[in-house]
């Protein structure tokens, strides 16, 4: 393991803001991209008049 | 001959349809595992780097975010020039459902590009050959997005789509070449084919892991949004409905 304690993980040797700055633009993305698309979808299937899924 | 035909069954949106839904669980959970295993390595196993610091650890995004931005909008285009050629509607359609997702992770390759750039090169942007290229591809996406979307015939945008995509990639070897070709700020490949890696083991494999999940959630987002566009382009087709009405009702699933 390359940490001595989480709050040494969580400061990235100095580079904190960097590194999570990124990680976290990533992870919105990613999460909200998923959400979105799912949502075109049952909007789809459901103006065919068909079950929400 | 006859297993040419059955493949060739699946450029119909009536059969692509249920076979994009089956894949999607499978594609989300490998991307899951993937990035899963890949973080682990990449922030906790590999060692902090000499010259960079734990500034590097970027690189498990950035890296896989810029491939992933490049090899899509090939594929786009790809698709998008199939579509055009021998009218076949599917191939359009994955076109389409493929531009937003090239053009996030173009974005999340700039962005992570800015946030590595700001602390080792002590600038968030510069306009050298690697990222203007990389800047134009977003811009090439944002023009397909926004011309498909302005024309009403949904067949002409396709078209229209096809000529911008296809014309348009000639940027990608640009920026792939980019830092051979130009004297530029950023660096070189770290992988390639014919050396060996300019890094660490548990480094390259944690971003090859990334790599992959990222892949993986490409397949899935992407095939939900095709199915998303199929159904809205084929709203009177009794395929569509059939589809519909035919699919277990499964209150909160995603897909």
């Amino acid at each position: 393991m390359n940490w001595n304690s989480a709050a040494d993980f969580f400061a990235m040797g100095g580079y904190g803001t960097y590194v999570w700055g990124a990680y976290a633009v990533t992870l919105a993305c990613m999460v909200a991209e998923p959400v979105l698309v799912a949502r075109r979808h049952r909007q789809a299937r459901r103006e065919l008049g068909g079950a929400p899924r | 001959m006859s297993t040419t035909l059955r493949f060739f069954r699946f450029a119909s949106p009536a059969a692509f349809y249920p076979l994009a839904g089956k894949l999607v669980p499978w594609f989300s959970g490998v991307a899951a595992i993937l990035a899963a295993i890949g973080l682990y390595l990449g922030m906790l196993r590999a060692p902090t780097d000499a010259t960079q610091g734990d500034a590097y650890r970027i690189i498990f995004i950035h890296v896989p975010a810029a491939w992933m931005s490049m090899l899509l909008y090939v594929v786009m285009a790809f698709w998008a020039a199939i579509g055009w050629a021998f009218n076949a509607r599917l191939a359009s359609i994955v076109a389409r459902a493929i531009a937003p997702t090239g053009a996030m992770f173009t974005f999340l390759a700039l962005w992570s590009g800015a946030l590595w750039g700001k602390p080792t090169w002590g600038a968030w942007w510069v306009w050298d050959a690697r990222l203007t290229s990389e800047l134009i591809l977003l811009f090439l996406y944002a023009g397909y997005i926004a011309l498909v979307s302005a024309i009403d015939d949904t067949r002409r945008a396709d078209r229209a789509g096809a000529l911008l995509a296809v014309v348009g990639s000639v940027n990608v070897p640009i920026i792939y070449f980019s830092v051979i070709w130009w004297n530029t700020l950023h660096q070189g490949a770290s992988v390639s084919v014919t050396a060996a890696p300019k890094m660490a083991s548990v480094m390259l494999l944690a971003m090859l892991l990334m790599t992959l999940a990222f892949w993986a959630y490409a397949f899935a987002v992407i095939f939900v949004r095709t199915r998303a566009i199929a159904l809205e382009r084929d709203n009177h087709a009794a395929w569509a409905n059939d589809a519909v009405a035919r699919a277990p009702v499964r209150q909160g699933a995603s897909s």
